[in-house]
């Protein structure tokens, strides 16, 4: 495993080198991994033991009972040996307390009852204690449809209350730090937040106060839980007490739209689930892949998308006129770019390229710029993003794709901002393609942008100096493309599409590939984005035997490869 | 006459003019027996520990030597800690703090004794909050035994080291729970470890071998060292040695402790004899043997009780309440247990159905809320227990606070579980007809005749 975050847990994943034992499994015998939790033993076999507390990435609470099963070890004789069966499995002796699965871990010969009578009539006994105080908030819960007391109530519950007490009654909307409000009525005291703020984002800020049914979850007096990876305590949470002060109140979950994805926020490449509805995106949630983010991601990450329904989004293609701005026809747009970018000799064009395009837009540059340039190389260069890496999930380089740029031969890192800068200014440049990224951004003010003589500026959110470009060409964010992105650790994952582009935004590898088209490509029509990797794969050794289909959801590693290019 | 008592622990404790001052206990031979310890080997203690048959006084009753023999000291590299577990939270227990207030040198004593047979150099007292008296007592005592290097480097020029710190417990019931206790003592919340793997004696304060010990325990390890083992092990009973400290409270003429052999007195012999008898002269109606949390007793009732023969092979005896001897195993074939020595009586003008709801509301408040059942299973019986002393009982309230019980009772952590649960399913099996009444909202008083009728 080479998770870019190391767990202090794992609960699921034994060491390869672990030997295997025999365990019998509602009265089959299996073998199992040494040592592996109990819960996953089930699991693994198809069986579940309802669980609150236990998480396979923290530590083990034990204290919500949920997961108590029925165990037996080999009934051992005089000489403590265990006696043999007809088939020569040890035979049971049965424990007369249940015992909890999540912190009981495979030995030889131990015997496992996920469903007897007992184990029903203590997860009945279990959900009925979790009951009686929650309150049955259901209707206004934003956790309802993904509530872990809500499916096993049906579950394993017993189907009515004999609660006629009155409840106990706990605090509402406490506020815990900048991200997340804690509805404490609903808290079943897990405390899986608590170990999560502990042992994975190291701000112990947060824990119990009062005794028995009173025990409330707090922040110590004077701190907030602000940890940038506070929100992961909200997917943690098995009910809706703690609550994104982002997402609550704003959507029911069933209704919510799912699509696989990766954050492209910084350079680690987290794999998340863009939830949507009607072409907008209300959250983003981590999506385990043990290689790259296990079960978290950042708060940075995870509201960084706010950005693709900002009404300054450009949502259709436009020109410049006399200082005003016309929208344009696709058709007549893209006639325009492409005519007006093979008026120019090759040297005099400048591509000004964003290192959070997937690799297959990259490719569509990289082509674009070898039509135009006709065997001259044209002058391109990536924006650098640096931020810096927090040792967990935040890396120090701040787009998403940059190993991709470097793979597909896109800039030089960053490098030749200046040179480009002083080329515009010497009239050495004449023609400026900025695809998703603002040249005011690195330093390319309006002044420096006067000198051109034509600039098309392609992407979501205009910078100052926009009424300088001449030509407009609306793209698509992350959650409304697909495609791949190689990460920092150089690993190739896919990117979903989960919504559509607003208004006559298109996606950019359309874009890149009519311009093609328009340019003078002949030998190929894409009609598709596998299309367009399996072109890429055909061209660039690095994905050379890759097919769309093999990358899979969790992506795959390239970095030796990488290393082999001296890239990684 | 009362059977005279046999004063082990406590043959000092009010005799007229003994102080808890260190030169006082050395008059009385004090220290003496540690000179006597530093000299043998600390394998050869613990050996005595075992032979003496001794077994923990703070409830468990676990015997003590095979406790101490789970520390393999032959392959463990890390520090050793010896806790004295002085927190006493038991109700119905007043004993440890007879020991501390009237003769700490003796505890400490004891302390260092054990200390030095289980190889550890670093020991705490740790003492309930409130106790403020007794921490104040035992700071004092201990700078003494430090003063004359009773304490401290190379005590007693043996070339053995040791310090003993009093720590002040944070006031909860749970803190007197031996893993609650070293996490209170790491300076966390008490919640109870989850066993396994935390086996104090292998994964104990800071994750060290730690033996957590009784106060009463660990005097009588003292006296196991100057007696020898055997010796010691004559006193009591097989299984059953030793003297034990019984703290009588509830409706008797003489509430207080006293300190017998192990099954040397019935239950009768106790209350009648050297209690005074109960209170106004009335009936007996109940009795709690270990603490609270222990299983009620009804007085009327006849107990089935395993018992030897001659030729080896075992017999059930009836017995009435009043004839069970006071030790471990008779006791617990009871079904309840000797716990923590606290004996609570209850005579029959005794509301059993109050008398339970009142132990309800000190679990349901003590409840550490870290396993669901107790937390909440806990508030939910005593809320029950109060409606129904409240005139709002139903007819499936017992039933129900039964099941309750039951869905706690072996589903927790720690015993806690059982203690919250244990006097909820003995009364309501005991005394079922009080709660029915109560339920039906009839005085649960006029139901049940006193059983009985001895006097002192």
């Amino acid at each position: 495993m080479s998770a870019l975050i190391k767990n202090p847990f794992n609960h699921d994943l034994p060491p390869l080198e672990t030997p295997l034992v025999n365990v019998q499994l509602d009265g089959q015998w299996v073998k199992v991994p040494k040592g592996l939790n109990v819960i996953e033993v089930a699991k693994r076999f198809g069986k579940f033991i309802p669980h609150y507390c236990y998480h396979p990435k923290l530590s083990i609470a034990g204290n919500c009972r949920m997961c108590l099963f029925e165990m037996g070890m080999p009934k051992l004789d005089a000489n403590r040996k265990p006696i043999m069966d007809a088939e020569g499995m040890p035979v049971i002796n049965w424990l007369p307390r249940p015992q909890i699965a999540c912190a009981t871990q495979a030995t030889e010969g131990m015997a496992i009852r996920t469903s007897s009578k007992l184990v029903k009539d203590c997860q009945e006994g279990v959900m009925e204690f979790l009951l009686i105080n929650h309150p049955l908030d259901c209707p206004i819960c934003d956790q309802a449809g993904e509530c872990r007391l809500q499916e096993y109530a049906y579950d394993f519950g017993k189907g009515r209350s004999r609660f006629v007490e009155e409840k106990v009654k706990k605090p509402k909307r406490v506020d815990f730090g900048p991200r997340i409000i804690l509805d404490d009525e609903r808290c079943i005291l897990c405390s899986r937040c608590i170990r999560f703020a502990r042992e994975i984002a190291k701000q112990d800020v947060i824990g119990f106060v009062n005794r028995g049914s009173y025990s409330t979850l707090t922040v110590y007096p004077g701190k907030v839980f602000d940890s940038n990876y506070s929100l992961n305590t909200v997917d943690i949470c098995p009910v809706g007490a703690l609550t994104s002060k982002d997402f609550r109140f704003k959507m029911r979950v069933w209704f919510l739209r799912e699509a696989k994805s990766i954050c492209t926020d910084c350079a680690t490449g987290c794999n998340i689930i863009i939830g949507s509805r009607e072409n907008v995106v209300y959250r983003l949630t981590p999506r385990v892949n043990e290689e790259v983010n296990s079960h978290w991601m950042c708060d940075q990450g995870r509201l960084g998308f706010h950005y693709i329904h900002s009404k300054r989004r450009v949502t259709e293609p436009a020109s410049h006129l006399n200082g005003s701005l016309f929208p344009l026809e696709w058709s007549e747009a893209l006639r325009t770019v492409a005519q007006r970018l093979m008026e120019f000799p090759p040297s005099e064009i400048a591509f000004l390229v964003s290192a959070r395009l997937t690799c297959e837009e990259l490719y569509l540059v990289k082509k674009l710029m070898e039509t135009l340039g006709k065997g001259t190389e044209i002058f391109s260069e990536i924006v650098p993003r640096k931020g810096v890496a927090d040792g967990l999930l935040r890396s120090a380089d701040l787009n998403p794709n940059t190993k991709g740029a470097i793979s597909i031969g896109i800039g030089k890192e960053g490098t030749r901002i200046e040179e480009l800068k002083n080329k515009i200014r010497a009239k050495e440049i004449n023609c400026l393609f900025a695809i998703h990224e603002n040249p005011e951004e690195v330093g390319i003010q309006e002044d420096i942008l006067s000198y051109l003589s034509f600039y098309v500026w392609q992407g979501l959110i205009p910078g100052p100096a926009v009424h300088k470009a001449n030509v407009l060409l609306a793209g698509a964010s992350f959650a409304e493309k697909s495609g791949t992105m190689i990460n920092i650790a150089g690993r190739l994952q896919k990117l979903h599409k989960a919504i559509l582009c607003p208004g006559r935004a298109r996606e950019d590898w359309r874009i890149l590939r009519d311009l093609l088209l328009l340019v003078g490509l002949k030998e190929r029509v894409f009609e598709k984005i596998s299309d367009v990797f399996d072109a890429m794969s055909k061209e660039i050794d690095l994905f050379d035997s890759l097919s769309w289909n093999t990358v899979g959801d969790l992506g795959i590693d390239l970095s030796q490869k990488l290393k082999n290019r001296s890239i990684l | 006459m009362p059977k005279a008592e046999y004063r082990l622990i406590l043959k000092h404790a009010d005799e007229p003019g003994y102080t808890v001052d260190i030169d006082c206990y050395l008059r009385h031979g004090g220290y003496q027996v540690l000179k006597k310890a530093l000299a043998m080997a600390p394998d050869q203690i613990i050996q005595e520990v075992k032979i003496s048959g001794l077994r923990g006084r703070g409830g468990a009753g676990f015997p003590t030597g095979v406790k101490w023999g789970f520390i393999n000291h032959e392959k463990n590299t890390k520090p050793v800690y010896l806790l004295c577990n002085a927190d006493e939270s038991e109700p119905g227990t007043f004993k440890d703090r007879q020991i501390i207030y009237k003769d700490p040198h003796q505890l400490i004593e004891g302390m260092v004794i054990s200390a030095y047979a289980n190889r550890a150099h670093l020991a705490y007292i740790y003492i309930r909050g409130e106790f403020a008296k007794g921490a104040e007592i035992l700071e004092k005592a201990l700078a003494e035994a430090r003063e004359r290097n009773f304490l401290g480097k190379n005590i007693l020029g043996s070339g053995y080291d040791l310090e003993i710190y009093v720590f002040r417990g944070a006031g909860a019931y749970i803190c007197g729970e031996e893993t609650g206790l070293i996490e209170s003592l790491e300076g966390k919340r008490a919640y109870p470890r989850i066993k396994p793997p935390y086996f104090p004696a292998v994964l104990g304060l800071y994750m060290c071998p730690t033996i957590v010990n009784n106060v009463e325990t660990l005097c009588h390890v003292k006296h196991i060292v100057e007696m020898g083992g055997a010796e010691y092990a004559r006193i009591g009973t097989p299984n059953n040695t030793g003297t034990r400290i019984w703290c009588v409270s509830g409706d008797v003429n003489k509430p207080g402790y006293y300190e017998y052999p192990c099954g040397a007195i019935t239950f009768g012999e106790l209350l009648y004899e050297v209690c005074g008898g109960i209170r106004n002269g009335n009936k007996l109606k109940a009795v709690i043997p270990g603490g609270s949390s222990a299983k009620v007793l009804r007085a009327d009732k006849k107990y089935k009780i395993p018992r030897k023969k001659e030729d080896g092979s075992t017999e059930m005896i009836e017995m009435g309440l009043e004839d069970i001897p006071l030790d471990f195993d008779t006791v617990a074939a009871t079904g309840s247990m000797s716990g923590s020595g606290g004996i609570i009586v209850m005579d029959h003008t005794r509301d059993m159905v109050e008398c339970l709801r009142n132990i309800a509301e000190f679990y349901a408040h003590e409840s550490c809320g870290q396993c669901t059942p107790c937390r909440e299973g806990s508030l939910w019986m005593k809320k029950m227990l109060d409606r129904i002393c409240s005139g709002g009982g139903r007819p499936e309230d017992s039933k129900l606070l039964l099941e309750v019980a039951n869905h706690i009772a072996g589903r927790t952590i720690c015993a806690f579980g059982e203690a919250c649960a244990w006097p909820v399913q003995s009364f309501v099996e005991m005394f079922g007809e009080e709660f029915e009444a109560k339920q039906r909202r009839e005085s649960s008083l006029e139901i049940l005749e006193p059983v009985t009728t001895r006097t002192a």
